[in-house]
């Protein structure tokens, strides 16, 4: 299919559409209002459900109940929406339900500002709302990736019964970029026996999160963690830059921030300062094996995020006491020039 | 010999764990009846509150989700949008319904999504040990209402049926009471007629059942049933609320007039929507 140019939210609508999403439960929020109002005159054409609710935690509740009766069943929100949504989401995973949550961050806490920003990088790798678990996360840098990584979503939530968050920055959902629509193919996912599809047939099948034996309760835990053992192991995912040639600099970045960090290596190279930069794809399972294999090479590490530091977290704990881990951010819905990014490297090195 | 009574197929064949006298069974009961003799039972899911009720998927005989407290008609609306050939009913209490999943059930009513909710009214909070509900009679004594109710403080207790039955939207409300076979009967007839308006796709449908907690209450089942009567009944009055034919009887003030279009905003029919646009992306 040739390219089209599309702004980010609505190629994440039609990649979603694409890849079967075709339920789709909504509530309007800056800055990914758009995936709504596209998908609301979208999914009757193409025989999907869309609704708009009253809250988004009743969204969260929504996904759970259809994705419950074996629906594929997704959401876009953006950061105040997405804490909303925790109950229900920490709910889903407990009921081991697959469904995709496109979470377009903007600058909080509270209700914070409308522009981009990585500050929900905790939120969303280390479980979000109560209990023992975690959601596999990808962090997109383009338009292109973020298209290409929603059949992946769906796929997966489904292949590990598991929800699935992918975080845009509102970088992602405002740009417009080309954008081609390809086919991908995945081997066939088991069925979904488990579904509460009327019980025609067979046993009646229950989807639930209560454990009163303590007992059961910890083996749905153990269950659970062995799920992301799994997903440690296969969906690690991430793209190295400059990686093929000797380094002083090794920058780890994600999304919108990862592009910066492209240019600004150039730019350092200019100047005769070779860095090279590893982008994380999978937020959670996170790259740490890479990160330290590739920061060994390094004099010293840098995390660049538009946070106050929170994939920094997971870089130090890769690298351990091996090379000092340095952080650069910017946020408030400020976005790190390449220049700032240059300098933040530069005053290291001449710290060192 | 000719068998006059049975366990219902929709009912599980195990005992319960709600207190001696608790009128959940009778409920369980009534609805698993009401889905037998509509044939419903293979394309049933039914929806576990948070309270006593926690368990109601051990209790029937067909598919079951346990949901979040209050959500209940959110993961109702959730099944419906993705499979509407399913039948999907909500039993809610009173603490989750009328409390903390105010906004869900509301709008769901509103939206006239076609499922079918059974709101057990007990007038307090059951499984948490006997607080105050938003439905807790004035002067009522609970845990957390020590000296009785108070309603310059907390207000009036809320009347879900009229609140409901306000709503423009068409539906079937109704007000039944299980605490005595006379009323049971009546309970019965109009949880099966809200399930007959979900199966012809016809409304949202609604019922709710005065029930008695003798436990959180501090009485005997007995004398339960007689507190139910004098205490609930005049404030609660049992009867239909609304139907899909006709509009509430408390909400004649709305039901005359039809909205007016604004007109300034632009207001398209649905008919005459162009979505043309979505060639680009096709
Ligand atoms: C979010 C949340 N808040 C509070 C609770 C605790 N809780 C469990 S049951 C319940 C009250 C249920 O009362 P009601 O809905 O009246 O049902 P009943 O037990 O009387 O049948 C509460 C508050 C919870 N499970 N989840
Ligand atoms: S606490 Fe009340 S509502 Fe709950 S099972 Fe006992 S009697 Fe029934």
């Amino acid at each position: 299919m040739a390219k089209v140019l599309m702004k980010g939210n609505e190629a994440i609508a039609e990649s979603a559409i694409r890849a079967g999403g075709l339920c789709y439960f909504c509530y309007p929020i800056t800055p990914q209002s758009e995936v709504a109002e596209y998908l609301s005159w979208r999914m009757p054409e193409v025989g999907g459900s869309f609704l708009q609710a009253e809250s988004e935690v009743a969204v969260a509740n929504m996904l759970y109940g259809a994705a419950g009766a074996g629906v594929r069943v997704w959401t876009t929100s953006s950061s105040p929406g997405i804490s909303l949504m925790q109950e229900g989401l920490s709910y889903i995973a407990a009921a081991e339900l697959p469904a995709v949550v496109v979470n377009i961050v903007r600058c909080g806490p509270g209700l914070g500002g409308i522009l981009p920003s990585q500050c929900d990088y905790l939120q969303a790798t280390k479980g979000g709302g109560h209990g023992d678990y975690r959601c596999l996360v990808y962090g997109p840098s383009s338009v292109q990736e973020a298209v290409d990584l929603m059949p992946l979503a769906f796929d997966r939530a489904d292949r590990y019964r598991n929800p699935v968050i992918v975080v845009g920055d509102g970088m992602i959902g405002q740009m417009m970029e080309p954008v081609e629509f390809r086919r991908y193919e995945f081997p066939p996912l088991p069925s979904k026996d488990w579904a509460t599809t009327g019980c025609k047939g067979r046993k009646p099948n229950v989807v639930n999160s209560l454990y009163l034996d303590p007992a059961k309760e910890e083996q749905l835990n153990i269950r659970m963690a062995q799920k992301y053992e799994k997903m440690k192991r296969e969906e690690v995912r991430y793209e190295e830059f400059w990686t093929d040639r000797p380094y002083r600099v090794l920058l780890v970045a994600y999304g919108t921030t990862a592009r910066i960090c492209k240019t600004a290596i150039q730019k350092l190279a200019e100047q005769g300062i070779e860095a090279a930069l590893l982008r994380p794809i999978s937020l959670f399972p996170f790259p740490e094996e890479k990160v330290y294999e590739l920061g060994q090479r390094a004099e010293w590490v840098m995390s660049v995020e538009m946070s106050m530091g929170q994939m920094l977290e997971d870089v130090r704990l890769a690298m351990g006491r091996t090379k000092p881990v340095y952080f650069y951010g910017r946020t408030g819905g400020m976005v790190p020039s390449p220049d700032e990014v240059v300098e933040a490297v530069k005053l290291h090195l001449e710290r060192k | 010999m000719k068998t006059v009574f049975r366990r219902p197929e929709s009912l599980a064949n195990v005992a319960t764990h709600y207190c001696p006298g608790c009128t959940h069974g009778v409920i369980h009961r009534l609805i698993a009846e009401a889905i037998d003799e509509l044939g419903l039972r293979e394309r049933t899911v039914g929806i576990a509150p948070v309270g006593c009720s926690v368990l109601a998927f051990n209790y029937f005989n067909f598919d079951f989700q346990e949901a979040a407290h209050g959500r209940a008609p959110a993961v109702a609306t959730g099944i419906k949008r993705g499979r509407p050939d399913l039948i999907v009913f909500t039993y809610q209490g009173d603490g989750d319904l009328a409390s903390i999943g105010m906004a869900e059930i509301v709008h769901a009513a509103n939206r006239g999504e076609k499922f079918t909710v059974v709101f057990v009214n007990n007038a307090i909070y059951g499984m948490t040990g006997g607080q105050m509900a938003p439905t807790t009679m004035p002067g009522q004594v609970t845990t957390t209402s020590p000296a009785g109710r108070d309603v310059n403080l907390v207000g009036y207790p809320i009347r879900m049926c009229e609140l409901l039955a306000s709503l423009r939207t068409p539906g079937f409300i109704e007000r039944v009471a299980v605490h005595h076979p006379k009323y049971i009967a009546r309970a019965k007839r109009a949880i099966k007629q809200a399930f007959k308006y979900q199966a012809e796709n016809r409304c949202f449908s609604f019922v709710e059942c005065l029930s008695t907690c003798p436990t959180n209450w501090g009485l005997s089942p007995l004398k339960a049933c007689k507190w139910l009567e004098e205490n609930m009944m005049p404030y609660y009055p049992v009867k239909n609320f609304k139907t899909p034919e006709e509009v509430g009887s408390n909400s004649q003030a709305l039901a005359t007039d039809e909205p007016r279009r604004p007109s300034a905003a632009p207001v398209r029919e649905p008919a005459a929507r162009n979505h043309g646009e979505a060639s680009h992306a096709g």
